[in-house]
């Protein structure tokens, strides 16, 4: 199954960091630069779509094996960097990511300990006091998405269509639900959850918040430091708060559609004091 | 004992009986059943059981009926004297999915873990995953669920070891493999899976050539425990067996906190796929038992 291959990471990553490039001894697929950001330098990482790369099933824009080590190297490095400071650097995921790779490799090369490493720096990092914001520019996508932007403390979307964010592409979610893509659309419109479009996936409650931008696929200045101001705003309130992701369900749109999740922590809470 | 006596005994117990029809099977067991053999005797408590009845507020909108578990049961107790938790997923009730629910459970149940662990209650932690990953009738709040998940073995794993038991026949796959990755031990079956995308989806998504889901034997060959444990990344390689699991799995909790988790270990495995061969055709996924040898566990 193709995909058309999206340039809006690597055009979100240039006009935020003035950077174009990895980092030596990465791979053509992460973007990471150190830029400046109002007071703070934090450090932006971006998976990109790179032709050359050497695992073929990661070449547009997937996060691979390559990219999730790679991604985790250059997490650690901030942590390792600022161990003992008493104000941590930000970092930021500019996420435009399609899938996770789907490849017999990447199976045998245990894809799934690749993605783990990813969300064990990133969750790190948080933890540790470093404000880690998620910017969603284009595609979240199931374990990429989980690997690349879901254990920020904050997370940001563009209010565009050419977002989503979901756990499967709809071809494949339709296959393995057994209902046609059709149907899937029809059920998205009435159940949140399913829904493909991300002014529904905001009511989920999971977003800090959704930017509106003008011309998503072409960032000009205003657009760009209009973005800018919201990443400071995030990082600002990421560091105000604690550093788990119990804001995702404090938020108002939470307390609407994620019911079940709070009911369920409250009563778990509950027996595990009786028992 | 008198002679008579054990001439009764031999034809009672005829010692040509073969060891795997007296073997008590963990795999046939439901996840319930599976969560309750790891306690010491009397002092198991199941939470947010069935009679609650908190249920999928997603499924019945579609025409799918719920369970009054969600398909998570959670079981507090003492295990070798330690208080501990056992989350056990159902891999009979919509391949053992993670929904809203079911995920939240799990997340809670180890935050609560490691509540009492920061406050000087050691309290252990299991989880018995049979899962094809996030349930796609509740997609996205599915995937967020497994990103608490995850966020929430990240905290408890400073404190006390988690284990992980995939024994099969479901296997582990999607979201929740991403969540093995992050325990501390990984106990496995030779008849489990553990892998991040199904054959199904790669099929799907890369063609037949790059996987033939109907290829049982390539399946294993590349997911399987066996296969898993060869190349380092399992802990415990154990036969379908109650008593086997339950001592693997109570040798993790006592190695403790292992120095540095597999996650973690990015230098090692950096390595290991800048080495990989992408042009070779990898149809003897055996072949990675040369390089990847068990060095990488804890």
């Amino acid at each position: 199954m193709n995909y058309a291959v999206s340039a809006r990471g690597k055009k979100w990553f240039a006009a935020l960091t003035g950077a174009s490039v990895p980092m030596a001894g990465d791979p053509g697929s992460l973007w990471t630069a150190d830029a400046a950001l109002g007071p703070h330098t934090p450090r932006f990482l971006c998976v990109v779509p790179d032709p050359n790369g050497l695992l073929p099933r990661a070449r547009q824009g997937e996060v691979g094996l390559e990219e999730a080590y790679a991604l985790a190297s250059r997490v650690d490095e901030v942590v390792d960097a600022d161990k003992g400071n008493s104000v941590k650097r930000p970092i930021i995921a500019v996420v435009d990511v399609k899938s996770q790779a789907y490849g017999r490799l990447e199976e045998i090369a245990a894809i799934y300990l690749a993605g783990a490493a990813a969300v064990d720096a990133y969750a790190t990092a948080r933890t540790s006091g470093h404000p880690v914001i998620a910017l969603i520019v284009g595609h979240a996508i199931s374990g990429a998405f989980l690997a690349h932007g879901y254990q920020a403390n904050r997370i940001l979307a563009f209010d565009d269509p050419g977002v989503m964010i979901h756990a499967m592409h709809k071809e494949a979610a339709a296959r393995i639900t057994r209902r046609s893509v059709a149907d899937l659309e029809k059920l998205g419109k009435t159940i949140l959850p399913l829904s493909y479009d991300v002014k529904d996936y905001a009511k989920l409650g999971l977003l800090y918040r959704l930017i509106e931008v003008d011309k998503p696929d072409d960032p000009q200045d205003v657009a760009v430091a209009n973005v800018r101001q919201h990443l400071l705003d995030a990082i600002a309130d990421a560091q105000q708060g604690p550093s788990d992701l119990s804001n995702r369900l404090e938020s108002e749109g939470a307390r609407n559609t994620r019911k079940a999740s709070i009911h369920v922590r409250q009563e778990m809470e509950r027996q595990w004091q009786l028992s | 004992m008198t002679n008579t006596d054990s001439q009764v005994n031999e034809l009672v117990l005829p010692a040509a009986e073969p060891e795997f029809v007296r073997r008590h099977s963990f795999i046939e067991l439901s996840a319930r059943e599976r969560a309750m053999t790891f306690f010491d005797s009397g002092t198991a408590r199941e939470l947010l059981g069935s009679f609650d009845r908190i249920e999928s507020p997603w499924l019945p909108l579609q025409d799918v009926t719920p369970q009054a578990d969600d398909g998570c049961v959670v079981i507090r107790g003492k295990i070798g004297a330690e208080n501990a938790v056992v989350v056990a997923l159902e891999g009979a009730f919509q391949g053992g999915s993670v929904g809203e629910v079911s995920g939240m459970k799990c997340a809670a149940a180890l935050d609560l873990a490691t509540r009492d662990n920061e406050r000087g209650v050691k309290t252990n932690a299991i989880l018995l995953l049979e899962t094809g990953g996030v349930r796609l009738q509740e997609a996205n709040l599915g995937l967020a669920v497994t990103a608490e998940v995850m966020a929430s073995i990240m905290n408890l794993r400073k404190h006390v070891p988690v284990v992980c038991v995939i024994a099969g026949t479901v296997g582990c796959f999607g979201g929740m493999s991403l969540a093995v990755g992050l325990a501390s031990y990984i106990v496995m079956t030779r008849e489990a899976r553990l892998g991040m995308n199904g054959p199904e989806v790669i099929e799907q998504e890369a063609g037949v050539d790059e996987f033939d889901s109907k290829d049982k034997a390539l399946i294993w060959a590349i997911n399987g425990g066996d296969q898993r444990y060869q190349t380092g990344l399992v802990d415990f390689l154990v036969e379908d067996a109650v008593e086997k699991i339950v001592d693997a799995t109570r040798a993790c909790l006592k190695m403790g906190v292992p120095r540095e988790h597999r996650s973690a270990k990015v230098g090692l495995f950096r390595k290991r796929v800048e080495a990989l061969n992408p042009s070779a055709v990898w149809d003897n996924p055996s072949k990675l038992r040369e390089s990847w040898t068990k060095e990488a566990q804890p």
